[in-house]
């Protein structure tokens, strides 16, 4: 009986599974991923939120992103906030690690003051938005283990779904479900489960465009969490990859200099 | 003065091209108590204006930043004033950035007190916090190094204190007589200063260390009888020399901070720090609220002789970040002397209104503020604030 159960389970399973297990599969899945989106070195890109609460009153955030691929590492960014007004001028270094804590640094334009953060708080929200710093941050293939669930269809795409479950404690999700695109290796969903395990949001992707012929990224990412009704859309705009962005772009000084 | 009409003389041919954006506010101050001198109201209103003029060429490696400041005082003629708070050129080239015109530089990582921070001078009708700063003419060359940043200032020219006037609340007993301003230099405001600092971060560890070689930014008050038999504080500027230390730890959600320096002037010289933590619980009570708690340790070695109120004192405070849609944020503290009864308790309030407005109030209050104690002539002048500002 047992015998013949895996002789039908090793008939029916196609060949590259075989001797994996279903975390090694979703490792294997979250590598690809990353290995298909190493190489850009830096981009500049605009990007938009759209903030949305449950009665549809609506609010705007605007900011500029410069991120420099880091060999070895997680990226550096430099976010400088444009809208609302009050902020505006605001502007936010990051260093993000595989392993461990980011370095962050928040440049206060009113008071010329440059503030170094604790950047343990990674599941609070960004700019009153429903993406969490985690969500937006440097997705290092280290801050996550893994486990391949299924080939599945996503709204007609044929995708993989894995999920991955954070590394680091102070982390907002016990885990997340992430449906990649099988041809472009791109995630094209994602649901986060908060602490309690209960579905607290979903993020799609949409419009991806392909820049430099091999680096995907979406026009549009949007946040809709289920608990409290409110939604965000980021929208990207302006990507310029390999802009000649440099490491003096991303010290304290380029930090005082964003705008 | 020569100086500032020359400058926004410069300016018109230049803003062809830019951008403009600024702040303009309407507030009023309410002070429950009963003045302590003659001819002093119990509120204000004052308007204020900061517009801001950015431009950006050669490919982004120049820019110019104008921002002239006014403000309209109801009941203190000193508060009424205008100041160029920036009127400053930079070329960032690789791996170095030069600046010249007039500037503001920030040093330091406590909250209580900014021991450090000794580029600026002080706009002290602003408010008695001593957080707004007057522009100052100056050429910097900052080196971007592996091992650093290197910051070399010349500073050219000095910017007197701005002091409330007599009918002004948050004012000294007897009043500063502002237009007779001594110096020990002969050269008086037009000394030039030097300053270096270099700063980096290894790790969790972020540090400062810098000299500076000049007119103090603060002044002794020297208690003077005029001609009308008036008794007035005249200000008297030293030249001084200090070393600074500023280092902050970042470990988890605990910030380490300490600013230290070692302050040689003519009479002798002395050393101050401030040193504590802020301590950020995340998401208190299952809600998106941060709370940040905070306790620094204040100390001058010259003890009852320092000119600062804060010679042996604690601060104690918190920092609540709702992280909404508004930005609402709240501050609220309390410094407690030592070896007085005395203590100051501070509250700062604000949140955003649309996306162009923004509402803050303030509550400052002094209680059982000994006689000797420099806030002594502010025992009477608890007032509450409240501001509303629209961004463009």
């Amino acid at each position: 009986m047992k015998l013949s159960l895996i002789l039908a389970t090793l008939l029916l399973t196609p060949a590259v599974t075989l001797a994996m297990t279903a975390e090694e599969r979703g490792l294997e899945i979250a590598k690809e991923v990353d290995t298909r989106d190493t190489g850009f070195h830096d981009f500049k890109a605009s990007m938009t939120m759209l903030l949305k609460n449950r009665h549809g009153e609506e609010s705007l955030r605007d900011m500029r992103n410069q991120t420099l691929e880091v060999e070895n590492d997680g990226d550096k960014t430099l976010v400088v906030f444009d809208e609302p007004r009050d902020v505006k001028g605001t502007a936010l270094l990051s260093f993000s690690h595989k392993v461990g804590d980011d370095d962050q640094w928040l440049y206060l334009p009113a008071l010329k003051r440059v503030k170094r953060i604790a950047s343990r708080n990674k599941s609070g929200p960004f700019m009153g938005s429903e993406f969490a710093y985690e969500d937006i941050s440097s997705q290092e293939v280290e801050k996550y283990t893994y486990k391949f669930i299924e080939e599945s269809e996503h709204e007609g795409t044929a995708s993989l779904l894995l999920e991955r479950y954070p590394v680091d404690p102070n982390s907002g999700y016990t885990r997340q479900q992430m449906w990649v695109d099988k041809e472009r290796y791109i995630p094209i969903k994602i649901d986060y489960y908060d602490r309690k395990n209960v579905l607290l949001k979903t993020l799609v992707f949409r419009g991806y465009q392909q820049y430099l012929d091999q680096y995907w990224r979406a026009d549009e990412m949007y946040m809709e969490n289920h608990q409290t009704g409110k939604s965000t859309l980021l929208t990207w705009k302006q990507y310029d990859f390999r802009s000649g962005l440099t490491d003096a772009d991303f010290n304290k000084n380029s930090l005082k200099r964003a705008r | 003065m020569r100086l500032w009409r020359w400058m926004v003389c410069l300016i018109p041919s230049l803003l062809s091209a830019g951008e403009w954006s600024g702040y303009a506010e309407l507030q009023g101050r309410y002070f429950p108590q009963d003045a302590a001198y003659e001819n002093q109201s119990d509120h204000l209103i004052s308007l204020a204006f900061q517009p801001e003029y950015y431009q950006r060429w050669d490919n982004g490696n120049q820019s110019l930043l104008v921002v002239p400041f006014f403000r309209w005082d109801s009941e203190d003629e000193e508060r009424t004033h205008g100041d160029i708070r920036e009127l400053i050129w930079t070329y960032a080239g690789n791996r170095w950035e030069a600046q010249a015109g007039v500037g503001k530089v920030f040093w330091g990582v406590t909250e209580a007190l900014h021991l450090v921070d000794t580029i600026n001078q002080t706009d002290l009708v602003e408010n008695p916090d001593g957080e707004q700063k007057l522009g100052q003419p100056l050429i910097k060359l900052s080196l971007e190094r592996d091992w650093g940043i290197v910051d070399f200032y010349t500073l050219i020219g000095f910017r007197e204190r701005s002091f409330p006037a007599e009918e002004g609340r948050l004012r000294s007993h007897p009043p500063v007589d502002q237009d007779h301003a001594e110096y020990e230099s002969d050269r008086e405001e037009r000394h030039l200063d030097f300053a270096l600092r270099w700063s980096h971060y290894i790790g969790d560890w972020d540090i400062g260390l810098a000299h500076f070689n000049g007119t103090s930014r603060d002044p002794l008050l020297i208690p003077r009888i005029s001609n009308r038999g008036e008794i007035s504080l005249i200000p008297f500027y030293e030249q001084m020399r200090q070393t600074s230390l500023d280092l902050q730890a970042t470990k988890g959600d605990w910030l380490w901070k300490l600013e230290a320096i070692h302050r040689s002037i003519d009479s002798g010289s002395y050393n101050a720090a401030t040193g504590g933590f802020e301590y950020t619980l995340v998401g208190i009570a299952d809600t998106d609220m941060d709370l940040g708690l905070l306790g620094e340790y204040l100390y001058d070695d010259r003890g009852d002789d320092a000119t600062t109120p804060f010679q042996n004192d604690i601060f104690i405070g918190f920092r609540l970040t709702a992280n909404d849609v508004d930005g609402s944020e709240l501050l609220a503290g309390v410094i407690k002397d030592m070896d007085e009864d005395s203590w100051m308790f501070n509250l700062e309030a604000s949140r955003r209104i649309g996306s162009d407005w923004k509402t803050s109030a303030q509550i400052r209050l002094w209680s059982d503020i000994a006689e000797q104690d420099p806030l002594y002539s502010l025992r009477r002048d608890d007032y509450a604030e409240l501001t509303l500002t629209r961004f463009f």
